[in-house]
């Protein structure tokens, strides 16, 4: 049987693992390879490694983290954070990276997710989503955000995420906008929906505290939670959370 | 130290599977001469992307008898996720592309019902084989091998039924998961696969 996937997160910028809520107040979190080798060894099922540099020096140091983690990592690595094109991705998947993960490129041209999968195949193509509530309407609606969240695109994300998937995206890493950083739990309604919108598998993200939101999101059909502040806060390990999710009836890989 | 030629077939990451083997203290190289990886005493076929685009590139590379000697020499030779496809004849992933059939059967898409790709850990039950353990290992795939092939040993994962995870025939192993990225579990088989290619090596 497939168990779920814990996966934690380093948002790494200039070749700092940072931590902030929604990308503002960003804190030093350590060094990507302390962190990957430390999450590694808690049991941690696959890494996410987002750069979220925003300048040229920025995304050759991303190359250089990703080689080095690559180095002492013997589990999945995904990686984004700027990839616009298939060299890029490229560059990333010769670094080291298992995967690649893209996100606004990706909504301003889709075909870029049609060009991934016919170059490296649709299992090593991530779509990140990025999704806002869309407030005041009766039913609840998402539209999905680009540029780290400063952008509102008016798209709405079922659709989006359905054409993706048809264009080659293999994988969803859904991100809640509202609770990234929040610690309130994630969007479990849009988990729901998009899960039931989608063949592939996904991956939740934005708002986990503790771990029976955890549990929430895998029940609403996530198959793999993201976890990042949770983590960087050392008030937990990925063991104690596995080990939590196993007294709790949930299998993991332990 | 030992060397391990790694056959870049086109699109697949090679990276993962050269950092694997250095921690294990050998030297990967990569290698597409059809001599070298005729002579070399470990090959890994390591394999991400389409059947039928990996198999022209094997064709292009002037690869298929020479792999097909490797095997049926019982010579150490890892394949990989698609790598372990291609042993296979066909694939419904594109029906008209010829794999190396050096088993018979046909690569099938996973059933309705089931999210496909399957992204993500599985456990691996060993039929009667003597490189691999239970556990769990990592798979990133959409179609699969259903039933083992006679003749052969190697472990069976359950993902919507049955399928075949691993094939093994003394050194020659093809894994339908990702060793290379299987943490602990992956790293041993990794170790095992090479200590079994030293002694067909000194026989």
């Amino acid at each position: 049987m497939l168990v779920p996937r814990i996966i934690p997160c380093l948002d790494v910028k200039d070749g700092r693992v940072v931590k902030g809520v929604q990308f503002q107040g960003l804190r030093d979190a350590g060094d990507p390879v302390a962190c990957a080798r430390r999450y590694a060894e808690q049991g941690a099922d696959e890494l996410v490694l987002l750069d979220v540099s925003a300048t040229r020096e920025g995304r050759g140091h991303a190359l250089q983290t990703v080689r080095a983690v690559r180095r002492i990592l013997s589990i999945p690595l995904t990686v984004g954070g700027g990839v616009r094109s298939v060299q890029d991705a490229e560059q990333l998947l010769a670094a080291g990276a298992d995967k690649v993960a893209t996100n606004s490129a990706a909504v301003q041209r889709p075909g870029l997710l049609t060009e991934l999968r016919d170059q490296f195949g649709s299992q090593c193509t991530v779509l990140a989503v990025d999704a806002a509530r869309i407030q005041g309407v009766g039913q609840a609606r998402w539209q999905v955000v680009t540029n780290a969240g400063t952008e509102a695109t008016g798209v709405d994300v079922l659709d989006w995420v359905e054409r993706a998937v048809q264009l080659g995206a293999g994988e969803l890493l859904l991100t809640s906008w509202d609770r990234d950083g929040t610690r309130s739990g994630y969007d479990v309604a849009l988990l729901r929906q998009v899960a039931a919108a989608v063949p592939v598998p996904v991956i939740a993200s934005g708002g986990a505290a503790h771990v029976d939101h955890l549990l929430e999101a895998l029940a609403a059909g996530a198959s793999a939670v993201l976890v990042a502040s949770m983590l960087h806060d050392g008030d937990t390990t990925v063991l104690d959370i596995k080990q939590e999710l196993r007294t709790k009836n949930c299998e993991v890989r332990l | 130290m030992r060397e391990v030629c790694i056959v870049p077939t086109g699109t697949a990451n090679v990276a993962s599977v050269c950092a694997a083997f250095e921690r294990l203290g050998t030297r990967p190289l990569l290698c597409d001469d059809p001599v070298q990886i005729a002579r070399a005493a470990r090959v890994v076929l390591p394999g991400v992307g389409a059947f039928a685009a990996a198999a022209r590139r094997i064709d292009e590379l002037g690869l298929r008898s020479v792999l097909l000697e490797r095997v049926a020499e019982q010579r150490a030779t890892l394949a990989i996720c698609l790598g372990m496809q291609l042993f296979c004849a066909r694939s419904d992933e594109s029906p008209d592309a010829h794999g190396l059939a050096v088993v018979p059967d046909s690569i099938a898409r996973f059933g309705d019902g089931l999210r496909v790709p399957q992204v993500g850990w599985n456990r691996v039950l060993p039929v009667g084989s003597e490189l691999l353990e239970p556990g769990y290992a990592y798979f990133v795939h959409s179609y699969r091998l259903a039933a083992m092939p006679p003749g052969w040993s190697g472990a069976m994962t359950d993902y919507g039924g049955e399928f075949v995870s691993a094939l093994e025939r003394g050194p020659v192993l093809a894994c339908q998961f990702h060793p290379e990225i299987s943490g602990d579990y992956g790293q041993a088989l990794l170790g095992r696969w090479l200590q079994r290619s030293d002694e067909v090596a000194a026989c």
